[in-house]
């Protein structure tokens, strides 16, 4: 990889600089030229103000979600071009689809994360999260990413659709793969392959018995008097573990980093509890993981730059959520901030369908682990590794306590 | 102070009921309404947080 020397017009978003600290590159961005642009793996441009970021995400009949992936997939050196047999023939809806797929696609599964519904996964979520903790709270150390972040959302998402929980370090190694190694071809599409035939022999289970499981339920579908397509079911199943998975454990990962440096916030936690929901906000707005991508459906110029139909644009939430038009004091991090308009979960119509979950695994994992783990600090600020692209949070981070 | 939701603009956050449970209601589609005719004094504080932190600028007062 080339060096970055030039951020307004070659930018690179797996510079190791930006995976690990790319505030500075957005403050710099945002007051010189606001949206960035670079031709390394094609016509791509980078939106920092939040003005910008949300009127794209709006903007639905010029920027399309057919291609929502940050780094484009390049199949592996003399694979075919498949001719049509992909089982995937609907992508992954509804963050692949634009209307009117999207709406439909994106209704049957509302429900299963409807803000009472996901109430219900409460005391599930606890007790993962307290077994995860007694594996290591009397050693007096951990990886807080791997031995407890990565563990949760995955065993959560596996429960809701209804497979073993025993499968959750296959199901993390293949988000990881298809979302933080997206560079690696090869590895990319074993892994895909892997995955939907796993799917598929769960959709042939489910169809012989079905059980109470999101997937029993999108079998049982029907949507104008007819049963859904099975590709469809595929990539909606899919999307769920993509989706809920790498983001969720991120923002987890994030949230016990900012509290590993910040004993005054660990302490303003443990003793005033009432103020979570608004730090909750706060640490989503301020270390918020996921950027998405749209292309460019027909030409538009777009706050004076020129975007062609094909280019990129990529919607990097997290530095909408640092610009100073829009929070006060925005690299503060001030867990009772009382105005957070933050769209850390995207804005219109491809709100994160799986928000109020993800808030819920967020605040159920710090309780549980202030609880037992009232004080703790980062064993060696150097040793902490940030993955990038597509989700940002911490892969690797020791603590003690 | 009465105040309504754009169900146009409204796109399920749920910011609105965390922050004011008494004063509105999500469908199991994430829809917000409002479930009071007017809003009690002591909760004018909370339902003008919803309104400044809804991504969407879906919630307006009506009349103060
Ligand atoms: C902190 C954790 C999470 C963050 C920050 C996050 C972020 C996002 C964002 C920004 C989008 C918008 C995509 C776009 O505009 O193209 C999105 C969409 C989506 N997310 Fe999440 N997400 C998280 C967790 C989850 C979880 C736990 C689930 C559920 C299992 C989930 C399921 C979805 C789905 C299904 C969509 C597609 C919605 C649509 O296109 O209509 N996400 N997410
Ligand atoms: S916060 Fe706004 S968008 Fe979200 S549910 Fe409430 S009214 Fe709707």
């Amino acid at each position: 990889m080339e060096p970055v020397k030039e951020w307004a017009t070659d930018f690179d978003v797996l510079d190791p600089g930006y995976v690990k600290d790319p505030f500075p590159i957005w403050a710099d961005l945002r007051s010189r030229c606001p949206i960035a642009h670079t031709d390394r793996r094609g016509s791509t441009w980078l939106p920092t103000r939040y003005e910008d970021v949300n009127a794209i995400a709006h903007d639905i009949e010029h920027f399309s979600s057919r291609d929502v992936g940050v780094i484009p997939f390049k199949p592996p050196e003399g694979a075919e071009l498949d001719g049509g047999d992909d089982p995937l023939t609907y992508g992954l809806p509804p963050i692949s689809a634009d209307p009117p797929l999207h709406t439909w696609t994106r209704r049957l599964i509302l429900p299963w994360f409807s803000h009472r519904r996901v109430a219900g996964y409460v005391p599930m979520t606890r007790s993962i999260c307290r077994a995860l903790l007694d594996r290591f709270a009397s050693t007096g150390h951990a990886d807080a990413a791997v031995d407890y972040a990565q563990q949760i959302p995955v065993r959560v998402i596996a429960h809701i659709l209804g497979v073993p929980e025993e499968m959750s370090d296959t199901f993390t190694g293949w988000v990881r793969d298809v979302l933080e190694f997206a560079e690696n071809p090869e590895r990319r599409s074993d892994t895909s392959d892997a995955f939907i035939e796993f799917f598929i022999n769960q959709l042939v289970l489910r169809k012989k018995e079905p059980g109470e499981d999101l997937i029993s339920s999108l079998l049982q579908a029907e949507v104008d008097g007819s049963p859904i397509d099975d590709s469809v079911i595929l990539g909606i199943v899919v999307l769920l573990l993509v989706a809920g998975v790498d983001t969720t454990w991120s923002s987890i990962g994030a949230a016990l980093w900012h509290l590993g440096g910040h004993p005054e916030d660990q302490r303003l936690l443990v003793e005033r509890p009432e103020i979570m929901p608004s730090a909750i906000e706060e640490l989503l707005r301020a270390y918020s993981p996921v950027t998405m991508a749209r292309e460019v459906a027909q030409d538009i110029e777009f706050a004076g730059c020129p975007m062609r139909a094909g280019d990129k644009v990529l919607l990097t939430f997290a530095a909408a959520n640092r610009d100073p038009e829009a929070f006060v004091e925005p690299d503060t991090v001030d867990l009772t901030r009382e105005h957070n308009r933050h769209i850390a979960f995207g804005a219109g119509i491809h709100r994160c369908a799986g928000s109020n979950l993800a808030r819920m695994e967020l605040q159920v994992a710090l309780e549980e682990w202030l609880k037992v783990i009232p004080e703790f600090r980062i064993t060696d600020p150097d040793q902490v590794k940030w993955a990038g692209g597509q989700v940002r949070g911490p892969r690797v981070l020791p603590v003690e306590f | 102070m009465r105040i309504r939701v754009d169900p146009d603009k409204c796109e399920g956050h749920a910011r609105c009921i965390a922050l004011a449970a008494d004063l509105f209601d999500v469908d199991d589609y994430g829809l917000s309404s409002v479930k009071v005719d007017v809003v009690p004094s002591h909760l004018e504080h909370a339902a003008r947080l919803a309104v400044a932190n809804c991504p969407e600028y879906a919630i307006e007062i009506v009349e103060e």
